[in-house]
């Protein structure tokens, strides 16, 4: 061994250097976040919990086509329909078995009315398995709730489709 | 009658009196080191119960003691319940001899250093029992490897010790306190201080040298069986083990209560308030060392406990012991 290597292994100089580096980095800024009182910014694409919008009038816009529960590559959805008295179709059952789904976001690219969307709420862990079946009521209720967030992610993320 | 029962009141009071700070500093330390690995690392530790997160442990202990207590059916009941009660008990009694300050001390015996050293080195029968109560591979593998390391790296201190006795020529602790009043014993004996260090880290088993926990390879050593208040005991004997050897290291090196500089604004904060203010140094060093330092590898821990440092310290006293007789300044009593 060099006379260097050992007077630097003798005096710890390396582990002095790395102390003198971790008091430095102490001092300096966190780098991660506060997390259940601040979070991190999401992208408008971003594919969390379901919902089922609306137009601007109430009305629903699902139009029962189907190829949500036709291109749901975990056949978490489950869709029936009738026919109403104006001749238009209207769903009167839409359920998404959450624990099925991977959240692959086929869903809301093969909806032809923008109807099922994923929004950007991803904390909705429940205490049961049964909370996580979805059904219609629940997933209108969520479009209603994150409308104005899902219409402007929408908005943003139109030139990019 | 009566009078002896007032002594055994006043001692149990005195004791609790000693016991109770104690068991509030393990939970702080606890904070402290978490916060002191996350700040090294940009993190932010825990910060949410309490202010700046102060009440974690608490949490944590609560948390533990609501836990269920899983005794494997394989396991030595009475040896497997024994071992973390042994390991914090023993943790704890070695309290009892620490000086705060030249008057306050529990117990101001003439062995004081050979009473810490005595009971920091029962300590390995904690883990010992553990591992093999638990009758499992990891937690046997885990307590054969502690005890190796935690009775080679005891001779090496226990010859640091010796270097310290040379100069103070007692072994009562305040003795050794009040004979660095014109020098810390830092001075003179540094490299020994640094050897004591290294050797406190292998000793408690901290990183680099958590070889008997090494989460890599034994899962959780010795622990890997214990569950709920079980855990939590070895986890508060760990930490007040780490917490004795700061305290053995600023009584021996750091001058115990004394204060750095006889001067006027030195002279105004209380005695005890040093030996604190020392210890949380020495345990801050000892949190940024976990924090930097990747773990040894096992052959390497036992070449540098036995050919390095245990010929080193040795040299070092009969360096010591020539020198104060060369000059005629060994301590007469």
């Amino acid at each position: 061994m060099k006379l260097s290597r050992i007077l630097k292994t003798v005096l710890l100089i390396d582990f002095i250097n790395g102390l003198i580096i971790a008091i430095k980095e102490s001092f300096k800024s966190k780098k991660t976040l506060n997390y259940p009182f601040e979070k991190g910014k999401i992208s408008p694409r971003f594919r969390g919990e379901h919902a089922l919008r609306r137009y601007p009038n109430g009305e629903e816009r699902c139009i029962a086509c189907k190829l949500c529960e036709a291109v749901c590559p975990a056949q978490a959805i489950t869709i029936e329909s009738t026919e109403r008295e104006d001749g238009s179709r209207k769903t009167t059952r839409y359920d998404i078995d959450m624990l099925k789904c991977i959240y692959c976001g086929l869903c809301e690219e093969s909806c032809p009315v923008d109807a099922i969307v994923q929004g950007p709420n991803f904390e909705f862990s429940t205490e049961t398995r049964e909370e996580l079946y979805y059904n219609k009521e629940k997933l209108l209720d969520n479009g209603d709730r994150w409308e104005s967030l899902l219409a402007a992610n929408i908005k943003a993320d139109n030139p990019y489709r | 009658m009566i009078e002896n029962l007032n002594i055994l009141i006043t001692e149990i009071y005195k004791v609790f009196l000693l016991l109770i700070p104690i068991l509030t500093a393990i939970a702080m330390i606890v904070w402290l080191d978490r916060r002191v690995w996350a700040f090294v690392q940009k993190r932010r530790g825990p910060n949410v119960v309490g202010p700046f997160g102060l009440f974690q442990s608490l949490a944590d202990a609560l948390k533990y003691i609501f836990k269920e207590i899983i005794i494997p059916a394989s396991a030595n009941k009475i040896i497997f319940i024994l071992a973390p009660i042994v390991t914090m008990t023993l943790a704890l009694i070695s309290w009892a001899v620490i000086p705060f300050s030249e008057e306050i001390v529990l117990a101001n015996i003439n062995v004081g250093i050979l009473y810490l050293f005595a009971v920091s080195s029962l300590g390995v029968y904690g883990i010992i029992m553990g591992g093999w109560a638990s009758n499992s591979k990891y937690p046997f593998l885990g307590a054969i490897r502690s005890a190796a390391q935690m009775v080679s790296y005891e001779v090496s201190i226990g010859v640091i010790i010796i270097n310290v006795l040379l100069c103070v020529g007692s072994l009562n602790l305040t003795d050794i306190v009040l004979a660095q009043e014109n020098l810390w014993f830092i001075v003179p004996l540094f490299p020994m201080f640094v050897i004591f260090f290294i050797s406190a880290l292998a000793e408690t088993n901290r990183p680099p040298f958590d070889l008997p926990e090494a989460e890599a390879e034994l899962v959780a050593g010795y622990q890997t069986e214990y569950s709920g208040m079980m855990y939590a005991m070895f986890w508060l004997g760990e930490y007040a083990n780490i917490l004795l050897m700061c305290s053995m290291g600023s009584i021996l090196f750091l001058g115990g209560w004394l204060s750095p500089i006889d001067l006027y604004p030195f002279t105004l904060v209380p005695a005890p308030l040093w030996l604190i203010l020392k210890i949380l140094l020495l345990f801050i060093l000892f949190a940024l060392v976990k924090a930097i330092v990747p773990r040894y590898r096992y052959d390497q821990l036992m070449k540098l406990g036995w050919k390095i440092f245990l010929p080193l310290s040795l040299t070092w006293v009969v360096l010591t012991a020539s020198y104060l007789f060369y000059f005629n300044l060994l301590p007469v009593n």
